[in-house]
């Protein structure tokens, strides 16, 4: 049998996701008999390939995670949405209240011991979005993985139910949103 | 004793009961949020909602009848639940990890329950600025999802009126009763009803931040469904 081509990438967040997949510990040996990395933080592979599965962590804050979003989109079969900031903007939405000039003005011209600061615009950098949103309000998501992060259980659950052919379900020990 | 059906299930009541409080002494659990059996029905969230012969009809206002057979545990109903629920977590700003009501929360607890794992809809992110004026406690309107339990207790157990539901339709929210509008200028206090009604986040005790440890509270130890008829014992 072919193993799954597997791409992971984190947007909006903060790698805690990966940490927690890297926490699957040694069942990681029995995973990559039957999937494949591609583009991921584990191997630094840049460009994401024709795939089975995307794993995205993190919401979208910035041009750039909206176009790694919509080429995952475009390159995988099943998209899946992993931990609070990918399904509802988590951490990073909570500017979303607040304009993006204000956030801007008070980090980079006001705060204290700043002298002569000025806004980054370098035009390597992606520029931030005004709010933060979630993956599915820009493309379409096949799966959510709830948690801050989901447990190593709940994304081997979703890998192995995935894997043998069984429309992934958490029972109520596994759901849980922080 | 008279008695309805609850999915096929007989469930006896007194006279005066609604079909919800009557299916909660019988230890049955129907979806809930806006209810509490210490106070009045208040008919809003539409969670309890069921099916009476072939029709929808809120299960916390309606009166229990004898041979009425209703529906509750149904794909049907459960999905519309769901979708309810999912509306509630968009319109406000609902961020469990960083919640102090989080593993206590009704609306988080009720969500698991339905099996919710996206809000599906685009999310409103309403800017509604926290109220921490009073010294014992806040107010983070960020989670309101106009219950009105606060409205009721503090009304009705307290005699204060503190809180009101205050707008109409989707502009419908939580406003003190004072006229700077905080609560520092009210006469609420830390032994009201009101302070300990509330069922998700926006009603909390100062100085007690994330005091229970992760596997240790209210709905990690307990599905909702099993937990909904602990607030009758506590009565008794």
């Amino acid at each position: 049998m072919a193993r799954l081509k597997v791409a992971t990438a984190t947007l909006a967040g903060c790698f805690g996701c990966h940490m927690s997949f890297l926490a699957i510990d040694e069942r990681i040996f029995e995973l990559v008999e039957h999937v494949e990395f591609d583009r991921s933080p584990i191997n630094d592979i840049k460009k994401v390939g024709e795939c089975d599965l995307g794993l995205i962590e993190g919401g979208l804050c910035n041009s750039e995670n909206v176009e790694v979003l919509r080429e995952f989109r475009k390159k995988c079969r099943i998209l899946v949405a992993v931990g609070a900031c990918a399904i509802n903007g988590g951490l990073p939405a909570q500017r979303n209240p607040i304009p993006l000039s204000v956030i801007l003005d008070e980090i980079y011209l006001g705060e204290a011991g700043i002298a002569h600061g000025v806004i980054p615009n370098d035009p390597e950098l992606p520029l931030p979005l005004n709010k933060v949103h979630p993956l599915h309000e820009v493309v379409k998501i096949d799966y959510f993985l709830p948690g801050c992060p989901p447990s190593a259980d709940v994304i081997w659950k979703f890998l192995t139910d995935l894997l043998a052919g069984r429309e992934p379900e958490f029972g109520p020990e596994l759901l849980h949103y922080d | 004793m008279k008695s309805f059906l609850l999915d096929g299930e007989r469930i006896s009541f007194e006279e005066g009961e609604t079909i919800l409080q009557a299916a909660i002494r019988a230890g049955k659990y129907i979806p809930h949020l806006c209810f509490h059996p210490e106070f009045r029905p208040h008919g809003s969230c539409k969670l309890c909602t069921v099916k009476i012969a072939g029709r929808q009809s809120a299960s916390c206002t309606r009166l229990a009848a004898e041979g009425l057979e209703v529906e509750s545990e149904t794909a049907e109903l459960n999905a519309e639940r769901l979708l309810l629920t999912q509306m509630l977590f968009v319109e406000g700003n609902h961020f469990c990890p960083s919640c102090e009501k989080s593993g206590d929360c009704q609306l988080q607890a009720t969500a698991y329950h339905l099996g919710m794992t996206s809000a599906h809809f685009d999310h409103f992110y309403p800017n509604r600025p926290v109220d921490a004026s009073h010294p014992e406690y806040l107010l983070d309107f960020n989670r309101c999802i106009l219950c009105s339990l606060c409205v009721r207790a503090s009304r009705d157990v307290d005699n204060k009126n503190v809180f009101a539901l205050a707008g109409r339709g989707i502009a419908t929210h939580l406003v003190v009763n004072a006229r700077s509008g905080k609560l520092g200028d009210t006469d609420f206090a830390a032994t009201d009803k009101a302070a300990s009604v509330c069922p998700v986040g926006v009603i909390l005790k100062k100085g007690k931040g994330f005091s229970v440890p992760i596997g240790s509270r209210t709905f990690d130890k307990k599905e909702i469904g099993e937990w909904v008829d602990t607030r009758l014992k506590e009565r008794t």
